[in-house]
């Protein structure tokens, strides 16, 4: 079964769901229940890739033992830097045996969701450190975790906001209100996925396949809506679930095409994860770089911020030459783009002027286009 | 450090604010949306978090709170007196 992929799985979710509602209605919790259906849904997918769901078990455990015991050093020794590295490194180090494996055709430590769960689990160790989980209820941990509308593809969800939905019974009403929200983003989300991402979809295949100028321009514009109908889609659908779970999963995209410049772009597109970028890389580098003054100039580290962030985003999708090449030019234009607005008197004299604003939307659309037409691949085809 | 009681901190969130965002509308609308205003970027509000640990001796961890707590003077002044 693929999640919110095919008929098979609404049908089943419809009928799953309703138990839920009920609950919900009578004022219940419903984060047992919850519970076991993602189990039943992970299952229910991973039914035939028997190796998968092993390594999602091994994985699950390692992260649980992992967070419990850097919970226990972090009580007992205090905020120590060397033992916080080691299990940021532990906590990574599935993933990027699994990515590194990849480039050899091994299918190491590889199920479908291991990146997201990855996301999730450095988050918690983060906030260890930082002294904002102090304790591990081990079963909001493990659903946290395993929440099976956010964990294909998010959107990324933060354990500490995810736990405060949990013990949150809501009353029936303002329940009831959250589930006609969340239908609607579901009959939204499928409108997306399943009718605007393959009209688009279709338009590539007939138009843009062929190479040549017109085809690569049709190619250009139209493979970042594609992206974004079926992401924007899927995670739609995930967040509408979630409601009705009683979990108020965040948005994930917030119209992405109408930004006005690069940094306006990525808190629109896939919010989440650039988000979760931006406070748990960019943030602690900048950090670190201002209390050690490791630049003479603010400007200088943050440009080198923006490209290691920006770099290790394009090295998550994947270790190939386009994702690194569409990390750069993203760090590139982020560090452009903060030079350029914390310097220019010009800027700052116009950006509220609506032909600025205009004129600032039309390059924006172009760069961001651009930016999926390298992330496609198709880039480095042609050149 | 000098004491830490309101008026104080008040004071050394609006002095770091202005060094920020380099417009002092923020001493006089206290309550003026910085995010939409286009006041604060990622990076100023890294700026932020170091200006309240060096100057009122407060840690504060990038994802502590949202953007949306921290938005206008009056949250963010509100936000560090909670933890003192």
């Amino acid at each position: 079964m693929t999640l919110f992929g095919e008929l098979y799985f609404f049908v089943c979710a419809g009928v799953l769901l309703i138990p839920a509602l009920i609950l919900g209605c009578l004022q219940k919790p419903l984060k047992y229940y919850g519970l076991v259906l993602s189990v039943a849904f992970i299952l229910l997918a991973l039914k035939d890739e028997p190796a998968e769901l092993f390594y999602m078990m091994c994985y699950l455990a390692y992260q649980l033992v992992l967070i419990n015991i850097f919970l226990r050093l972090r009580s007992e020794k205090g905020a120590r830097k060397g033992i916080f590295r080691v299990f940021i490194l532990l906590s990574l180090a599935p993933l990027v045996i699994y990515k590194i494996a990849g480039l050899f055709a091994l299918r190491i430590l590889r199920f479908m969701v291991i990146s997201s769960l990855t996301f999730k689990a450095l988050q918690v160790i983060f906030e260890i450190e930082d002294g904002l989980i102090r304790e591990c209820d081990c079963f909001d941990l493990i659903y946290f975790l395993i929440f099976f509308p956010t964990v294909l593809s998010g959107p990324i969800d933060r354990s500490r906001r995810f736990a405060s939905d949990l013990d949150n019974a809501r009353p029936r009403e303002e329940y009831l209100e959250l589930v006609g929200a969340g239908l609607f983003k579901i009959c939204q989300g499928l409108v997306y996925k399943f009718v605007l991402a393959q009209a688009v979809f279709q338009a590539i295949t007939y138009l843009g396949m062929e190479g040549g100028l017109l085809s690569n321009v049709v190619y250009l514009y139209s493979y970042g809506l594609y992206l974004f109908f079926d992401f924007a889609g899927y995670s739609l659908m995930a967040i509408g679930t979630g409601y009705i779970l009683g979990v108020v999963t965040p948005e994930n995209f917030r119209e992405p095409f109408l930004s006005v410049d690069i940094r306006d772009f990525w808190d629109r597109w896939h919010i989440t994860l650039s988000h979760w970028f931006r406070d748990f890389v960019f943030s602690r580098f900048m950090m670190a770089s201002i209390r050690g003054r490791w630049f003479k100039s603010k400007l200088t580290g943050a440009s080198l911020g923006f490209m290691i962030n920006m770099l290790l985003m394009g090295l998550w999708h994947g270790l190939t030459a386009s994702y690194v090449l569409y990390g750069l030019y993203h760090g590139l234009l982020l560090a452009l783009t903060e030079i350029y607005q914390k310097k220019s008197k010009f800027y700052k004299k116009h950006k509220k002027d609506r032909w600025y604003l205009v004129a600032s939307w039309l390059v924006t659309f172009n760069l961001v286009m651009f930016g999926f037409f390298i992330f496609s691949g198709r880039l480095l085809e042609i050149i | 450090m000098e004491e830490r009681n309101e008026k104080n901190v008040r004071e050394v969130i609006y002095e770091l604010l202005e060094e920020i965002c380099g417009d002092d509308v923020v001493r006089h609308e206290p309550d003026i949306n910085l995010l939409e205003e286009d006041l604060i970027d990622s990076l100023d509000y890294t700026e932020l978090l170091i200006g309240i640990e060096e100057r009122i001796g407060l840690l504060m961890a990038p994802s502590e709170l949202t953007r949306e707590e921290m938005d206008t003077p009056n949250k963010i002044i509100a936000q560090v007196m909670k933890r003192l």
